[in-house]
């Protein structure tokens, strides 16, 4: 594409022009979302649309806290990902380690079987620990979401983790055993650091499934307050109106930081999607 | 690694011992919540369970509940849909994440942009791109009817999300949005595999657009794209969020998922509702055992 022969500029045009459409329609969803959310309320429902709002508001962004306990919903969603992500990592790196560098057998089965976990559909899974967690009191308890998170966390976690181990060069192990250090010895002092950068690409990823879960969700958090943040937006609207705005602004105000998380680290996000082929 | 290699000693005769020891705790936490609550939820499906009724014992009834599945009109309508609907998005996904892997591929000003630009409907979670989307489609102010107008395609404002058709269509193009990016960032993984001498070498041959794309980049991507295929498969296969916030599975568009759903938290009936679980538990079982299978080579790998 660097050529600039002159037989080459109409190509560039094309691919350009593919380039924008393509980025354009990813991104048009967000823009009209934004100005919906700053748009004075008379103009939503303008009729032919208006794109562009004649002056700004923040009237809806108001709403989102106080219509709405959305920082309910902010800390709520926040402290069940960073649990569900600090326990699936502290839980599975031990266990990815194992099967990423030591022999025993059964390793391929145990491989497969953590990966057909962490393929099971929610919806699978949900009667039984419904009817458990009712047993032991955790509806609407955070205890009750990030252990079903575990589920799905957890076999993710792993999965990655073991890709990211197997990437490793040999003889880092043998060189350590001729120095006389034990085997956890060698996975916390030696393996841990050399894998951090993976460490944090892995957390990434599971902080964001666990950030963007909705069955679960739905269904053992059924007190408002402790609504995360994917159900509660879900169920602004009311039997008398559909807040189009707060929505709108809800959506913006969850959407931001994820965008500016996926600008700053997109490369560490990339390299743990791609590593194991794995989940959306 | 060669096991012959590896000499005798105090390190490798506990090695196994190790391994299991070190994976002992995930293997714990996992067989408690995840495997013992599908065995469960087989167990569910066998038994008579309304939950509003609990004075009748929930009695064992054998496959009942799967054979009241083949006599349920709507379960069938939702299988039915949910074939229609993964077969669709899937097909839509596989086209335009193949073509934009493409695009990305070439060293291009912008290409970094173009990038993150792609990882943000992933990131965000369904429930929202759903609302955004249901939005868009709006009858009388959305954004889906207004382009459409000024570019001529229709003539008067349409109800999308009150027909059937349209409700498909709508449903489809938002989750092809959602996903059709992470799909070309796995096949373009796939792609960067190819080295660029291949390319340079066929095109010294006379080898041109067309027959490089066949001969090199086809074969190559093969197993790459099947991957991406199969995982994007089984996740439309178990479709809830998308369906169930933007339009609840009205005009026909229930889910096996939503449909399974319902009939769990809504008639509160575990057995039926467990039943339909398991349905989809299975095709999705069988999907990733031939998604390892393709994985096969990487699982060896790491059998070392």
């Amino acid at each position: 594409m660097s050529k600039n022969k002159k037989n080459d500029i109409p190509k560039i045009i094309i691919f350009y022009a593919f380039v924008s459409l393509f980025v354009g329609i990813i991104v048009l969803p967000f823009f009209w979302q934004f100005m919906t959310s700053i748009k004075p309320l008379s103009e939503i429902a303008a009729m032919p649309a208006k794109w562009i709002p004649s002056y700004v508001q923040v009237q809806f962004y108001i709403n989102v806290f106080t219509k709405h306990p959305f920082h309910r919903y902010l800390l709520n969603s926040f402290i069940v990902a960073v649990t569900t992500t600090l326990l699936s990592i502290l839980i599975g790196a031990s266990a990815a380690y194992a099967l990423a560098r030591l022999r025993f057998k059964g390793k391929k089965f145990m491989l497969m079987a953590i990966l057909s976990i962490s393929m099971f559909p929610t919806i699978a899974t949900l009667s039984p620990i419904y009817l458990l967690l009712k047993q032991l009191h955790l509806i609407n308890k955070y205890a009750g979401l990030i252990i079903p998170y575990i589920t799905f966390a957890l076999p993710l976690a792993i999965w990655l983790l073991t890709n990211f181990f197997s990437q490793l060069p040999k003889g880092f192990e043998e060189a350590a055993e001729i120095d006389g250090c034990s085997r956890l010895g060698i996975f916390f002092r030696i393996m841990l650091p050399l894998i951090k950068p993976a460490i944090f690409s892995v957390a990434l990823i599971v902080f964001i499934n666990a950030w963007n879960e909705y069955i679960y969700a739905l269904t053992f958090m059924t007190n408002d307050l402790m609504r995360t943040v994917p159900v509660g937006i879900a169920l602004f609207p009311s039997n008398y109106e559909l807040p189009w705005g707060d929505m709108a602004a809800g959506s913006i105000v969850v959407t931001v930081p994820l965008i500016i998380m996926v600008l700053i680290f997109q490369k560490k996000i990339i390299a743990g999607l791609t590593t194991g082929g794995i989940k959306e | 690694m060669r096991k012959n290699i590896k000499k005798h000693n105090f390190m490798s005769s506990t090695e196994a011992r190790d391994a299991w020891l070190m994976m002992a705790p995930a293997l714990i936490v996992l067989l408690v919540i995840a495997v013992y609550p599908i065995i469960r939820t087989f167990w569910l499906s066998m038994h008579e369970m309304m939950l509003t009724d609990p004075s009748s014992g929930y009695p064992y009834i054998g496959f009942k509940n799967y054979f009241n599945i083949l006599k349920d009109k709507k379960a069938i309508e939702a299988i039915l849909f949910t074939l229609k609907f993964t077969a669709t998005t899937v097909s839509f996904e596989l086209i335009i994440g193949y073509a934009a892997a493409l695009i990305m591929n070439k060293a291009f000003r912008g290409k970094g942009l173009v990038r993150a630009a792609i990882l943000i409907p992933w990131a965000i979670p369904t429930s929202v791109s759903a609302l955004m989307w249901k939005f868009i489609y709006n009858d009388q102010y959305g954004l889906f009817n207004d382009v459409l107008y000024r570019l001529g395609v229709i003539h008067s404002y349409k109800a999308w999300l009150s027909t059937s058709g349209g409700s498909f269509m709508a449903l489809v193009i938002t989750d092809v949005w959602k996903t059709a990016p992470y799909m070309a960032l796995l096949i373009l993984a796939g792609l960067q595999m190819i080295s660029e001498d291949l390319y340079e070498a066929a095109k010294i041959d006379g080898a041109g657009v067309i027959k490089r794309f066949i001969y090199i980049t086809l074969p190559i991507a093969k197993n790459t794209v099947i991957v991406a295929l199969l995982f994007r498969t089984l996740d439309a296969f178990r479709v809830f969020d998308l369906i169930s916030v933007m339009t609840g599975g009205a005009n026909r568009t229930e889910s096996i998922a939503v449909y399974s759903y319902k009939n769990l938290m809504k008639f509160l009936d575990f057995g039926y509702g467990s039943a339909l679980a398991v349905l989809i538990f299975i095709v999705v079982f069988i999907i990733s055992l031939i998604y390892m299978r393709f994985l096969g080579n990487k699982l060896t790998d790491m059998e070392g």
